[in-house]
Parts: C-alpha cells; structure tokens; sequence
C-alpha cells in the first residue's frame, strides 16, 4: 500500500484514509474537524432558523394569535442566542477557516491540532447546554441577558443558556489561539505576511477580536451567573449594584463580535472577487489593514449600544464619532472589490453571485449602520424595526451570503465533488430575493415607529409585516436547496479535478479532497497572491497553474 | 505508511524549535485571554471602588493583613519553585522537575489552606455576600467590596486549583523522562501559566487588603 493509493488503487485523501465513527470523532485532522463543525453547526442554524419561523408567524396578524406573550419573548431570545453564539460566531472560522487556513499558508495542519478537537467537543457541551434550557422551556430575557431583569425578575432558564454562552466562548478562545499561532509559526517557506490570502488575513483580525473580547463577555455571564444563584448584588440597583456596568461590559464584547461575524466572511468576499474577475485583487494591503483597522476600531464604538442608557451626551457623541469611523475602513474593502471588478474578466459562477450579493447587502446594512450611529437618528428609531433590519443586513445579508459563497466555492475542495449549477443559482436568486422582502420592509416598519421584541402591533403596520413573513417563508426554501444538493453531491455529484475554478492560492495545488497531510511535497511559495498577471501565460489561474510545479499525485480515479 | 519522527515532535512540525515557539506563542496568547478575563473583574472592582471608597475601605479593614501578605510570601516561593522545576527540565534532571514540581504543589496548596482559613473566618463573621449578609457600621454597601473580594479571590484560587491539577499530571510524566532538554514545552508552557497566576495575586493582594493602611 502507497502512501498515495489506498487497497482500491483510489487516491488516497483525508476523507478514505481512514474510515468508522472513531476515526471522526476522535480525529485531530484539521479537515474532519472542520466538517465535524460544519455539522454542529448547520444543526443550530436549523433550530434557531424553526424560532424564526415561530417569530414571523406570530407577526403576521397585529394581534396575539399563535403564542403567549410570553413564549414570543423565548422565541425571539432563543433565536438570538443560537443564531449569533451557536451559528454565527463560529460559522466561517470554524469550518471554512478551520478546512482552508492550513491549506492557504502550506502547513500540515493547525498548531495545535488537539486543542482543535477539544474546541469542538467543548462547542457541543455549550450546544447542549442550551439545547437543554430550550427544552426546559427557554429564556425571556432578549439575547442581551440586561440586568437586573436577568439576575433577579425573569422566571426562565437565564443559568442554564448562560452557562452555554460561557462555555461556548472557550471554543471560540481555542479556536482563536490556533489560528493566531498557526499563521505566525507555520507558513511556507516565502509565504511572507504580504503574500497571505486576504482570508488568512480576515481570520487574522478576527482572532484577534475573539481573544481579546470573548473573556470579558465569559467573565461578566459569571457575574451575571453568581448574581442570581448567590443572589447577590452586583448589577441589582436594589442591592447596590450598577446595571449599565453590565451593558458596558456586555458590549465590550458583543459589538466587537459583530466583527467577529462579519470579517470572516469579507475574507471569503476578497477570494471569490479576485478568483471569479481573474484579476489580482485592486489594493492588497489596504484590505489586509482594513480588517485589522476594523478589528481595532470595533473595540471603540461599544457605547452607540448605551446612547440611552444615561450615558453623558460628550460619551454618546465621542462613541458616535468612533462608530462612524468604522465606516473608512469597511467602504475601503467595498470599493477595492468593486475596482477589481472594473476591466475583470467576470464569470456568474455560483459562489460569485454570493459575493455580489454580498456587496449590495452588506452596503445597505453598513450605511444604515452610519445613520445609526448618528446621535439624533437613534434615539428616533432606537429599539425599533429599523436596528432589526439593519443588523440583519450585516449578518444575514452579510455573514451568511459570504459563509454561502465560500461554501460554494470551496465546496469541490472540500469534498471533491461539483454540485448543480442551475440548482445553486436558483437558490442563490431565491436566497437574494427572500432576504430583501423579509428585511427591507422592516427599515420601513422601524423608520414608521414599530418598536421591536413586541408580539403584537397596531394594523396599520399589517401590509408590511405580511412582506416580511412572506419573504421569510422564501428564505427559508433558498437555505433549503442547498442543504439538499450538497448531499445529494456527495454521492453523486461529478468530480472535481484539483482547479474546477482556475483560481490561485496553494489549497488549488493539492488534490480535491485533499491528502491527510495536506501536501505530498511541502510547497515553497515565491509568487504573490493572486498572481493573474498580464506576464503569466494567458494571464489566467488555468495557465498559471499549469505551469507551477504541483505537490499532486497523478490521479488514480 | 509509518513515517520516523523524532520522539516528542509532532507530525505537523518541521523541527523542535518551530514545535518550541509555536507552544510558547499559544501559552502567551492564551494568557493574553486570561489578563482580559481578570480584566472584565478588575474594571467592576474599579467602578465600584470609586462609586464606594468609605465601604470598599471599611471592607478592607476586615480582611487580615498578616495572612495576605503570608500568602504573598509562599506565592512568590512558590513561582520560585516552578522556575527551579523549568531549570531541571532544560538541564535534563527528571527527577528535579518532579521533586520542584512536588515543591509547587505543596506551597500551592499552602496558599489555598490559608484561603479556606480566611474565607471560613470571613463566613463566621457574616461577610459573606448574599441574604445573610451583616455589617453592623455606618457605611453604605460594604457588601459590594465583599462581593468584588470573593470573586476575584475565587477566581484566583480556581486557577491555583487547575494549576495544582494540571502538575499532578505532569509529575508522573516528569518522573518517567518524558521531559528532554530539546523537547518540554509541557514543562515550560505550564511554568508561564504559574507565574501569571502568582501575578494576578500580587495585583489583588495590594488592591485588596491595603486600602486603608498608614
């Protein structure tokens, strides 16, 4: 037996070398583990996706027809918190960033490959935390876990999705260190930092976020925690203590994490615009220290949470100030992708349709954005529709276009199989469009006065509720589709040779999947990144990666 | 197919200076995590200070100055114990890393019994924050620089009581040589961690028991 064939006389890669339950769960294969994740957490998204659902139909009537009061404040609440700590947050880096970041840099794998494995189970325990307060009946506080409401009044299960959040922020920290050391340490040889893909770079910044924020959200849910089983006072006015202490220190973390959402998925946006214009990307660096920049920033602008927490006006108007300027570097990268689609060679494949798609969505939630950070803009439209909308912009519109791209991009990597292509452009349409109708109808619901977590509203507001529920029920079908074609490509989708896009970057030089350890010869890299150079032959990732030498092993079927 | 590794290096790492600075490097950051985790109970501590300077003083009056500054002492020892165990380590005495490990434990758990001590006494008095919670003086909210005691407190002797787990594992790893000069990052990663812990004290010692002296 080779080290490049396995018993069958098939090219061994890191799906067939190994095979049965064991060999999964108990890998320290960076790859394995990315798809361990990718099924966790494609698991959360579905439930908190089921409370979406819940939430959308109660608020397609003005009055309080389908739920309780009070299971619309769990609803809403146990949406928040699996969507933004269960999907979001660990989304791109866990699975798309876990899968690529050793390929992209030419390391073997992660630095740490146990602490990958751990980070996983420890993602789990938390899952399962929470999954347990859902079944016990929920939380009711809003995923913002506010004091003293939290710590003393509600009657729901706040220790129980505390300890979940707490618990999952670790898998995040694990994660967080292994990429930071991984691509300090173990970069090819000539991988310099200025010849890293700009979605090692995004990783990059957002790990930075994630260990310098996430344990002082751990240390405060501790608090919280110990507020209400020792009933003690430490946010409880009534016993002394300061709830805007907590709002401070919950958002020191919690906007950052926005960041945490969002950077991954820019990282995916700068490969799929430079892969699908065949053009190197316009303004390397400037995107690379845009996401540190915004890494940086985002650690500033936590008070435009607080504008009406009895914040002083010069606190509120220097965090407005900030926040704006968060706007610099996030319209950097928009118009640097948008330069590179000028004079590019564009292909409409599958995953490029995200990433335009992305730009558009992301604009609208990042401008909206600025208006909300405009002092007498949200104190009008504070808790209302129009933060709704706008936040939905940056991390449906935004995060999860930019996880659908990258999937679709990396899909044929990471399984070495294609899936359909009318199918995928069909729902990537139908996502498009879903997302508009359910969210943008409520810029116009919030910007009319409707306050949000309400179950009920008043008829006037009925037409544009009715928009939204529907475009939800056409979101939901878009996500649908994929998830059905990814299976369905596993088993019989075509296979995909090594290069299916022509696109440059060292993953497109191993095999599709790629072999346990990454490369049969370790690479040397001496070409900047995304090097589709006027000089190269024929100037595209096709011709370029025929004339490198390649790390592959002819292929055996 | 087998491939021939050196022993104790890693399949993914080329040599053991890259598998040395990649362990070391992911020790700091994850230290770095620790200074904010601290930090989010430091920045409470601040808060309420300021807002209560008459109780957090009046609180620190309770708290027995003796004791702090014993454990400051067999703390301090104790870091120069660990430092003794990274020595044997990179001079190659397995016994040493043990027999100094064995040292840390015991100045360890030094510490925490004199903790149980002053926590039980502080029980005793009522000071303990929660329904039952007494204070007989004219200030307002002591019970708040007792709540700030016991969490920062708690928290530091949580990570002595990791720490103190984590050595029981090493020491039998110690003892049967699995720890070379070229290769102990176990070793030497865990004495950074030791030390960061002996550090959050020497800020909460001050911080804590010395509001009021002089």
């Amino acid at each position: 037996m080779s080290e490049l064939a396995n018993n069958f006389g098939r090219r061994l890669h890191y799906l067939n070398a190994d095979y049965g339950v064991k060999s999964w769960l108990l890998t320290r294969d960076h790859k394995r583990i990315a798809l361990l994740y990718l099924a966790s957490i494609s698991l959360f998204f579905a439930l908190g996706g089921l409370m979406a659902v819940g939430i959308r139909l109660e608020l397609a009537t003005p009055g309080a027809d389908l739920v309780q009061p009070d299971t619309y404040n769990r609803l809403f609440t146990m949406h928040g918190v699996l969507m933004i700590f269960l999907f979001l947050i660990p989304s791109i880096p866990a699975t798309l960033g876990n899968f690529l970041i050793p390929l992209m840099i030419g390391a073997k794998d992660l630095a740490f490959p146990k602490v990958n494995l751990a980070s996983w189970y420890v993602y789990n325990i938390a899952g399962l935390f929470t999954l347990w307060a859902v079944a016990q009946g929920g939380v009711d506080t809003g995923w913002t876990f506010y004091t003293p409401y939290s710590t003393t009044y509600s009657n729901s299960y706040v220790v129980a999705t505390a300890l979940g959040v707490f618990t999952v922020g670790f898998s995040s920290i694990m994660t967080a260190v292994n990429f930071i050391v991984t691509i300090h340490r173990m970069r090819a040889p000539g991988l310099t930092w200025f010849r890293l893909p700009l979605f090692v770079w995004a990783h990059y910044a957002t790990s930075l976020v994630i260990i310098l924020g996430t344990p002082v959200v751990a240390v405060t849910i501790l608090m919280v925690a110990a507020e209400r089983i020792l009933r003690i006072g430490i946010f409880d006015p009534a016993l002394g203590g300061d709830p805007v202490l907590f709002q401070h220190l919950f958002w020191f973390y919690s906007h950052p994490a926005v960041y945490i959402m969002i950077l991954p998925s820019m990282g995916v946006i700068s490969e799929l615009i430079t892969a699908f214009t065949r053009k190197r990307i316009f303004g390397y660096k400037f995107i690379a220290f845009a996401s540190v920049s915004i890494a940086v920033l985002g650690f500033l602008v936590w008070g435009h949470h607080m504008f009406l927490s009895s914040q002083s006006v010069y606190a509120g108007a220097v965090f407005s100030v900030l926040s704006m300027l968060v706007a610099v570097p996030s319209a950097i990268k928009v118009f640097n992708w948008t330069a590179t689609l000028y004079k590019g060679s564009v292909s409409w494949d599958t995953p490029m349709l995200y990433a335009l798609g992305f730009i558009g969505l992301f604009t609208i939630g990042g401008l909206t954005g600025v208006m909300l950070a405009t002092l007498g803009i949200d104190i009008h439209v504070h808790d209302t529709y129009f933060v709704v909308a706008h936040f939905h912009y940056v991390m449906v519109g935004g995060a999860i276009m930019g996880y659908l791209g990258g999937l679709h991009f990396w899909w044929p990597k990471i399984t070495g199989r294609l899936y359909p292509v009318f199918w995928s452009k069909f729902s990537a349409i139908v996502i498009f469009v879903g997302f508009n109708l359910t969210f943008f109808p409520q810029f116009l619901l919030g910007y009319l006065g409707m306050p949000r977590r309400y179950h009920v509203y008043p008829a006037d507001f009925q037409v544009l509720n009715v928009m939204s529920s529907a475009g939800a029920t056409i979101l939901g079908v878009g996500y649908l589709i994929p998830l059905f074609y990814f299976f369905w490509s596993m088993r019989y989708g075509e296979r995909a040779d090594r290069n299916p896009w022509g696109a440059i970057g060292l993953e497109w030089m191993t095999g599709s999947p790629p072999p346990t350890h990454n490369f049969h010869e370790p690479p040397t890299v001496d070409w900047d990144a995304y090097a589709y150079l006027p000089d190269t032959p024929g100037g595209t990732g096709e011709a370029w990666d025929a004339a490198k030498p390649t790390s592959e092993a002819p292929e055996h079927g | 197919m087998a491939e021939i590794h050196a022993p104790g290096l890693a399949h993914h790492f080329d040599s053991y200076q890259q598998q040395k600075e990649a362990a070391f490097f992911g020790m700091w950051v994850f230290l770095a995590t620790e200074v904010l985790f601290f930090g989010g109970l430091f920045c409470a501590y601040l808060v309420y200070r300021s807002a209560n300077p008459e109780a957090f003083a009046a609180g620190s009056r309770e708290l027995d100055i003796v004791l702090g500054a014993i454990n400051t002492a067999v703390l301090i020892g104790s870091s120069l114990t660990m430092a003794l165990a990274v020595h044997a380590a990179q001079v190659g005495k397995r016994k040493m890393i043990a027999a100094w490990m064995g040292a840390t434990i015991l100045l360890g758990g030094t510490f925490l019994g004199i903790k149980v001590v002053e926590y039980s006494h502080k029980i005793h008095e009522g000071h303990f924050p929660g329904p039952n919670f007494v204070w007989h003086g004219p200030e307002v909210n002591v019970e708040m620089f007792f709540n700030v005691y016991f969490l920062m407190t708690g928290l530091h002797a949580l990570h002595m009581i990791i720490g103190i787990g984590i050595m029981l594992v090493l020491i039998p790893l110690a003892w049967k040589g699995r720890f070379t000069p070229e290769s102990h990052n176990y070793v030497e990663g865990f004495g950074l961690y030791w030390h960061f812990v002996d550090i959050v004290w020497i800020f909460l010692f001050p911080l804590l028991y010395l509001l009021d002296v002089g």
